[in-house]
């Protein structure tokens, strides 16, 4: 076993102490370290984006990041999007009305690849968000109701 | 556009898209997945796999691997001495060879990737490094890498007792006088087509967290399996247990498709890894081995001829189908799944008077297979669409007239191939499709193609999906474990709440809303006061989990059935209290029961339940306390066809040979939807595997048998960017057996997709001379087509 490596993360504003090893993963810390299982693995290659996190803001794919390269960034995950009583976000309220998920297991992922997309761009078009939806893999919808669920929340945005 | 629905409904629920009760935890990142689970003293397993396709195992030292820090133990087969999975169809030994599958290999590997020993670890990382250290020695076999090169003379044995690498092999229907028919039609046409090997690909991969509880004397084992229900039973077989000391529970799932509903090798060995160890083991599968390892599908090849007579209507098929079905038989289905479909029902929705086939199923030396959503279907399908093409360009009629001339009409049709289809909408979905892309302008973009310089092609598919397939019909198939029933149980407590169990397994299909609005119209109970209980062998009957697009009409019916018997209950005990006859009361659609006559004297479920439990003295003679009903349902006959025609507008990129979808139009006929935008779901995203297997995804192996697609990277599964939008019209043709007129909706969209989409491209290249049969479509193909068909223009 490799040596251990103290590393300090800040998920979701929480702070986290966590001695581990140095080749673990985001993801791994995140789901099996920390206990926030929102975040799903996929793939570990970095294609299926089911693991889409936000780091600083920016959608990353947690199965290749290691924890310890993540220290000093603000890490959100699908946990944050909730209100603490459970009430849905807007964009999540989207998802469910254009059923943008069946098995849900991708979900999490593209829910972050949508908050971090339309944070930077809240006028993108539909075919911008298209662009984007695609980013990640879903097996189960055939993307047509991710993208019109996302585009949903931009317009709702934007009509204030 | 909608038809005017034809079916009574008495409730609100079924018929109304309801927002899903699986939603919210999905969305929030609450659900439980397998992975998500984590147990006291979890061990974390990965499997030693073969790296050859096909050799004898001389040794293999695992010395190394329990020297490695953190790991805890490591089994060959000989260690933990399991049983075998075993398949068996009821049929001769000409026509099917009965393999086993060892849990782990045994004294040969017949596939890269066949787990040859389990590492156990204190952590998944100590586990991979542990499997690093294995060392195995194989004496080589040469290798069985093609269908072509299984059935070739003198080819290797993948097993010794199956000669010719031959599983199964039948050979049905063989009308009398069919070569009498062949010789004397006016239009013979033929079509050989190989389609390429997919992966179902669940977005979550396979896994398990199995531990023994000593207070519960049972092995727990929390797989994302279809199948809870075999996997206990294979489970218990294996390892020598009671099936009551096994019991099986499902997490949520990641998909499924049909990779999860044959029971497999790694959650066997994990449980047993986990009796043995005494100790909670996870295995979670990773994407390389998910898309080396696991089971797969698709991989056939067709030769089949159809005679027409002059006026294009079809005179008989001749079929040969080979379907290439890896190293293995999968559990329950055997590796006749896919030949014994395609055989069974490739007539499809054409009034086919002579018939002859022969299905074979042969083994070669890459993974096994399992039922894939649409299994063969798909194939068949695409094969008979382009036949019915092939033919209306020989003889001059248009692609979709012809089939209009062919199409089953008259309901029910018992078919040459002796299946019995009930109504459908065969016809005006083929209509309306046609009509949409009309109206829509589709034909007049096609029509100016051509002046534009763009290559533009419409195709169609038409289709049936038999879903509902009852013990008959699999008995048929002379399955030795037979699927077909459902039992439900229904269980209300005391404040009037209820929870009803069902047999099948959802595993992204909704069934916790679906199921829930058919007991809500049959009780008239708001669903958020139903609870459905899936995935459990311990609290559910004997069921035989989700598969065959079976769920909502069998499953369904059976939720519906033991629903209506509580109700009776209900109703005989209000009818006591409120001193009526049990006749004068009904159901108030409120959660009460009233009298018809005088709605004011009313009592309400939990006023009834109150009754049943805390006040039993009160209850009716006859009428012990409580309140559980349990029904089962079986179709008794060859169950219900849904159908769809798909059209599809596309164009091709002279300078890449690339497809685009310009429309994409399904219209489609599942009788009674229970959830309108679950149906529209299941269609979108089996639409979405269709076109991935037409014209993106494909696992391909080298001449040794080593696969060339081990990541995402390879194996090309299409993103938002390649699939289009679809639009959905529906018809609706009520099934008269279900128990809600519901038809199966689970399938449609990846049967008819591939032949709706071939059809377009080769009617893109209708003026090149090129045709194409083979799926994915090759790009290189199309673009040397039409850049042949450029330089013979300028020539």
């Amino acid at each position: 076993m490799s040596e251990i490596q103290l590393v300090e993360l800040t998920v979701n504003g929480e702070r986290h102490d966590l001695a581990i090893e140095p080749r673990r993963t985001l993801v791994d810390v995140l789901r099996h370290d920390i206990g926030l299982t929102g975040t799903h693995v996929g793939c570990e290659h970095g294609i299926c984006g089911a693991c889409t996190v936000l780091v600083d803001g920016a959608p990353v794919r947690a199965c290749l990041v290691f924890a310890a390269q993540v220290e000093d960034a603000d890490i959100r995950t699908v946990e944050s999007l909730a209100e603490p009583d459970g009430t849905l976000s807007d964009l999540q309220r989207e998802f469910s009305a254009h059923h943008g998920l069946q098995c849900g297991f991708c979900t999490p992922g593209f829910l972050m690849l949508a908050e971090g997309f339309l944070a930077e761009r809240p006028d993108a078009t539909k075919e911008e968000i298209r662009e984007v939806v695609a980013s990640n893999l879903c097996r189960c919808t055939g993307y047509q109701t991710i993208v019109e669920a996302v585009d949903a929340c931009a317009a709702r945005r934007r009509s204030g | 556009m909608t038809r005017e629905p034809r079916f009574d409904r008495t409730g609100r629920w079924v018929g109304a898209s309801v927002p899903r009760r699986e939603d919210p935890r999905l969305l929030a990142g609450r659900g439980r997945f397998v992975d998500d689970i984590a147990l006291p003293r979890m061990l974390h397993a990965q499997f030693v796999r073969s790296t050859i396709a096909h050799g004898r195992i001389v040794a293999v030292d695992l010395g190394e691997v329990r020297a490695v820090p953190g790991v805890v133990a490591a089994f060959t087969a000989a260690d933990l001495a399991l049983g075998d999975i075993t398949a068996l169809l009821d049929r001769p030994p000409h026509e099917f060879v009965p393999t086993a599958m060892p849990v782990l290999a045994l004294e040969k590997v017949r596939y890269v990737g066949e787990p040859v020993a389990i590492v156990v670890a204190t952590d998944p990382y100590a586990a991979e490094d542990g499997v690093e250290a294995a060392v195995v020695e194989y004496e080589d076999l040469d290798p069985v890498v093609t269908d072509t090169a299984a059935l070739a003379d003198g080819a290797p044995l993948v097993h010794a007792e199956a000669p010719r690498n031959t599983l199964v092999d039948v050979s049905l229907f063989a009308t009398e006088g069919i070569d009498d028919v062949f010789a004397q039609a006016p239009c013979v046409v033929r079509v050989r087509t190989k389609t390429g090997r997919q992966n179902a690909l669940p977005l979550e991969t396979r896994g398990v967290v199995a531990a023994w509880d000593d207070r519960d004397e049972q092995l727990h084992v929390q797989t994302n399996t279809q199948v809870p229900h075999q996997v206990r039973t294979v489970l218990a077989g294996c390892v020598g247990l009671h099936e009551k000391q096994v019991r099986v529970t499902v997490p949520d799932m990641g998909g499924g498709f049909g990779q999860k509903c044959v029971v497999g090798r790694e959650e066997i060995a994990t449980a047993a890894a986990a009796l043995r160890l005494r100790r909670p083991v996870k295995w979670i599968e990773d994407r390389r081995d998910a898309l080396t390892a696991a089971f797969l599908a698709r991989e056939q090849r067709y030769d089949v001829r159809a005679a027409f007579d002059a006026e294009g209507r079809i005179l008989g098929l001749d079929a040969d189908v080979v379907c290439d079905m890896g190293a293995y038989s999968c559990y329950p289905f055997t590796a006749g799944i896919e030949p014994l479909m395609a055989s069974a029902e490739m007539p499809s929705v054409y009034q086919v008077p002579a018939y002859r086939v022969r299905g074979r199923a042969v083994t070669t030396n890459k993974a096994p297979t399992a039922p894939y959503r649409g299994v063969s279907r798909p194939q068949y399908v695409m094969v008979v669409e382009r036949l019915m093409e092939r033919a209306a360009r020989e003889l001059g009629i248009d692609p979709v007239e012809i089939r209009r001339r062919n199409l089953i009409t008259v309901f029910p049709y018992t078919g040459v191939n002796r299946i019995t289809y009930d109504p459908g909408s065969y016809r005006e979905s083929l209509d309306l499709c046609e009509q949409v892309l009309h109206d829509e302008g589709w034909y007049d973009v096609r029509a100016r193609a051509v002046r534009e310089g763009r290559v533009i092609g419409i195709g169609y598919s038409c289709f049936s999906e038999r879903t509902g397939y009852g013990s008959g019909a699999f008995a048929q198939r002379k399955m030795q474990v037979v699927p077909g029933f459902d039992i439900s149980e229904i269980r209300m407590d005391v404040s009037g709440t209820v929870s009803v169990t069902t047999g099948t397994m959802s595993h992204g299909q909704s069934h916790e809303t679906t199921m829930a609005q058919i007991v809500a119209d049959r009780l008239g109970l708001d669903i958020a006061r139903i609870k459905i209980v899936q995935g459990d062998t311990d609290r559910i009957t004997y069921g035989w989990g989700s598969f065959a697009s079976r769920s909502i009409t069998i499953g369904g019916s059976a939720v519906a059935a033991a629903s209506g018997k509580l109700g009776e209950q209900l109703r005989e005990i209000a009818a006591h209290l409120l001193d009526a006859d049990v006749d004068a009361t009904e159901l108030d659609g409120d959660g009460g029961v009233r009298l018809r006559d005088d709605p004011a004297r009313r009592l309400s479920f939990a006023e009834l339940a109150d009754v049943a439990y805390l006040r039993a003295h009160l209850l009716p003679k006859g009428i012990g306390p409580g309140l559980t009903a349990s029904a089962s349902f079986d179709v008794a006959g060859d169950g219900t066809f849904s159908n769809a025609t798909h059209g599809v507008v596309v164009e091709l990129d002279p300078g890449t040979g690339g497809v685009q979808i310009l429309r994409y139009v399904c219209v489609e006929d599942c009788g009674v939807a229970i959830h309108p935008q679950v149906v529209e779901g299941q269609c979108r995203g089996g639409i979405a595997q269709g076109i991935a297997g037409a014209l993106f995804e494909q696992v391909t192996y080298d001449d040794a048998g080593q696969p060339l697609a081990p990541s995402l990277m390879e194996y090309k599964v299409p993103t938002a960017a390649e699939i289009p939008d679809v639009a959905i019209h529906h018809l609706e043709t009520p099934c008269a057996f279900t128990a809600n007129g519901a038809k199966g909706a689970g399938e449609g969209g990846t049967i008819g997709a591939p032949a709706a989409v071939l059809n377009a491209v080769n009617d893109a290249l209708r003026d090149t001379g090129v045709e194409l049969d083979d799926t994915p479509i090759a790009r290189e193909t199309v673009h040397r087509a039409l850049e042949s068909a450029l330089e013979n223009a300028h020539v």
